[in-house]
């Protein structure tokens, strides 16, 4: 942000004259409205993908009319025929929960992008606790969840709820443990600081390390399972649950709920992209943000990837494998890790 | 599973009869504690169409349409039940072609049913690849049906006394095609979903079905083999010339956990698939000639006389008790449902289970719930 205030101050005149308050808000407006720009476009080009991938491993086409191309605008179609769409609340709703709820879980996937590292500058903002702000703020979501399931009054979205609440609560601890293994090498949990950690070649990546090459399988696997896809998706398991959280949720309210599953599946692999990719360093013919992207849309592809190959988990064997199986490992992990550290 | 630690209060979820999973109008009562199924009433009849009525108002050949609308996924079998009990009932004999031809849309229909048995029960356990998979395959069968006799699901094909269409020319080469294509897609089935680890996870363990609760609920079909007793009427009470078909009766044999878990029942379908392959290819390699036709009598009145027929359908044993007062119209026609008797099972296999295992058990029971209501 300082960044693009010193750009703006360069390159438009009389910006230095403007109220000092103006000086400091019109920048912040900007990132504010870029950020948005993103968490609205990666999940348009990501549903977009999705629909493309799953078509060609089922053997089908997938969209190919609207737009044209490969029917790349069918999201935008899709997204203004939500928008267009009445406004249910079931008559015994709570009201208030259940408007506010979409809004909830999409801010907490919104606010979490503020600290991601998209290149060497371009970062709204480069907290020195990047990293476990992501932690918290992504965890809104959950809050987010269980009010939607709540206030549909309806015992399947209850169900939904429930499951997710249980689920993001047990997989972020492993989640979080194996994250430290990180931290711990870099002493910092500035984004920024630990992709500047992973300068110089490509082996100097996290991923290709061995601690931390075993934390990134269990950051990656708690991540999905955060976010709710398969085989973790119990939460929305259709064949149960007909949609989870979001049975009653129709029009632009189910939408924020979409974009919400889209924008978080980039937030997760960008994260981890961040944490054991090296962000944004890469080969220099593309810019630094061109290979975020791409690194993490790569991480997003192993995520549609894996949730039309595999089968769903039940709930008992979801919390076995967070419990009894990523959390010890996490704990031995990061006694490694400390250890390395040490000596 | 250690299901007492999270006992809590109970509550009642009904489940369907419009839900995903309930693999039609199937209703379920569900007493769930958490995630734990206390207890499971199921509610049937949302598809009642009078079905023993119906038979009692139109003449003989005319129940056959009602037949197929039973089980409309295997309609094939089920006129095939029909014609079987009335040719019974008259001391009819068909020529071998017409049987050779039953025997052929028999299995191939039994294929086209247990793809969509597989196909839904991986979407129901959460993976929907093979489900589409599973579905292209099928979308092929359906369509040599359809150049067989014009319709995709329900034939009306096989009458009594023959069959109403013989088969066009290129309809040997384009099957013979169709299995050539079709072998690989059952490994690359295998391989993608049966063992699977997380399949086997959800599904080696539960819906256990014994021995002996098999046998004292009538359990038939894929679902009694899954419980590893080897009986099948095309091998123990054989028509339409099964007996003198080479093939084997595939059984659960409790690999990967009890045995008579739903993956046992999922695993015997997936491998009757397999032999229904083999007997398609004998039924082409002997194909008789002989007109299909030769022995549909111009008018259908059996002397009075009752007759009770079973024949091997994709779900299990369907039996027609077909009774004559010697007149055009049949007295009664009564079926026994193979889907009946295991769906009465379900209470006793589900309850324990967690609310996701309802959900394995109904699948790989595979019923029809037109065949139950009829």
């Amino acid at each position: 942000m300082e960044y693009l205030r010193e750009v703006l101050t360069r390159q438009v005149g009389g910006y230095d004259q403007l109220p000092e308050v103006l000086q400091i808000f019109l920048p912040m407006l900007l990132a504010c409205l870029l950020c948005l720009g993103l968490v609205a476009l990666i999940p348009l080009i990501a549903i977009w993908a999705e629909r493309k991938v799953s078509a060609h491993m089922q053997d089908r086409l997938g969209p190919m009319r609207v737009g044209g191309w490969h029917g790349w605008a069918q999201t935008i179609a899709d997204g203004v025929k939500l928008l267009l769409k009445e406004d249910i609340i079931p008559a015994q709703a709570d009201r208030l929960l259940f408007k506010l709820a979409p809004l909830v879980v999409f801010a907490g996937g919104f606010a979490a992008f503020v600290v991601l590292p998209f290149g060497e500058s371009f970062i709204v903002s480069d907290l020195n606790i990047g990293v476990l702000y992501i932690a918290a703020i992504s965890s809104l979501g959950v809050v987010g969840i269980i009010m939607a399931g709540w206030a549909s009054n309806n015992k399947y979205a209850l169900f939904g709820g429930m499951r997710a609440a249980a689920q993001i609560v047990s997989y972020e601890i492993p989640t979080v443990l194996a994250i430290l293994t990180v931290v711990i090498p870099v002493g910092s949990l500035s984004m920024q600081e630990i992709v500047k950690a992973q300068s110089g070649s490509v082996f100097n990546w996290f991923i290709f390390q061995p601690v931390t090459f075993l934390a990134f399988w269990i950051v990656f696997l708690g991540t999905l399972a955060e976010v709710n896809r398969t085989p973790f998706d119990i939460p929305e398991a259709e064949s149960e649950l007909v949609a989870g959280y979001h049975t009653e949720y129709s029009g632009m309210r189910f939408a924020f709920f979409f974009l919400a599953e889209y924008a978080n599946m980039f937030l997760v692999s960008a994260l981890a992209t961040t944490l054991f990719l090296g962000g944004w360093h890469g080969p220099g013919f593309l810019p630094g943000p061109v290979w975020f992207i791409l690194k993490a849309m790569a991480l997003v592809f192993v995520q549609m990837w894996l949730r039309w190959t595999l089968p769903r988990l039940r709930v008992d064997q979801l919390m076995h494998v967070s419990w009894k199986v990523l959390l010890p490992i996490a704990f031995v992990l990061v006694l490694a890790a400390g250890t390395l550290a040490l000596i | 599973m250690q299901v007492e630690a999270y006992a809590g209060e109970e509550m009642v979820l009904n489940m369907g009869p419009q839900h995903p999973s309930t693999h039609g109008v199937l209703r379920l009562e569900l007493e769930t504690d958490g995630e734990i199924v206390r207890n499971v009433i199921p509610h049937i009849g949302y598809l009642h169409r009078c079905f023993e009525k119906h038979a009692e108002k139109v003449d003989y050949p005319g129940v056959i349409p009602f037949c197929d609308r039973m089980d409309y996924i295997a309609s094939m079998n089920n006129s095939l039940g029909y014609a079987l009990a009335v040719e019974k009932l008259m001391d009819l004999e068909v020529n071998e072609r017409v049987k050779t031809l039953r025997v052929l849309m028999a299995e191939l229909n039994r294929i086209a049913s247990h793809l969509l048995s597989v196909g839904t029960y991986a979407m129901d356990i959460g993976s929907f690849t093979p489900f589409l998979h599973c579905f292209r395959e099928r979308e092929k069968i359906l369509d040599l049906f359809e150049w067989l006799c014009g319709a995709r699901l329900l034939y009306n094909y096989n009458w009594v006394g023959g069959v109403s269409h013989d088969i066009p020319d290129g309809f040997e080469a384009k099957t013979r095609e169709f299995l050539g294509q079709f072998e690989p897609v059952i490994a690359e089935l295998d391989k993608l979903l049966s063992y699977n680890k997380i399949f086997l996870e959800r599904t080696a363990n539960v819906g256990i079905i014994s021995e002996e609760q098999a046998l004292s609920h009538n359990v038939t079909g894929p679902n009694l083999r899954g419980s590893g007793i080897a009986w099948d009427l095309r091998r123990e009470e054989p028509y339409c010339g099964y007996d003198t078909y080479d093939f084997e009766v595939p059984v659960g044999l409790g690999e990967y956990g009890p045995l008579g878990s739903c993956w046992d029942r999922y695993y015997v379908r997936v491998r009757e698939m397999e032999q229904s392959l083999g007997l398609i290819r004998q039924a082409l390699d002997r194909l008789p000639e002989g007109d299909v036709q030769e022995h549909i009598p111009r008018r259908v009145r059996p002397a009075k006389n009752e007759v009770y027929d079973r024949t091997e359908t994709p779900r299990g044993e369907l039996g027609y008790y077909v009774v004559s007062d010697g007149g055009l119209i049949p007295f009664r026609v009564k079926v026994k449902s193979p889907c009946f008797t295991v769906l009465s099972l379900l209470p006793a296999i589900a309850r324990g289970g967690m609310v996701a295992d309802i959900i394995a058990i109904i699948g790989s029971i595979d019923i029809v719930m037109g065949e139950i209501d009829r």
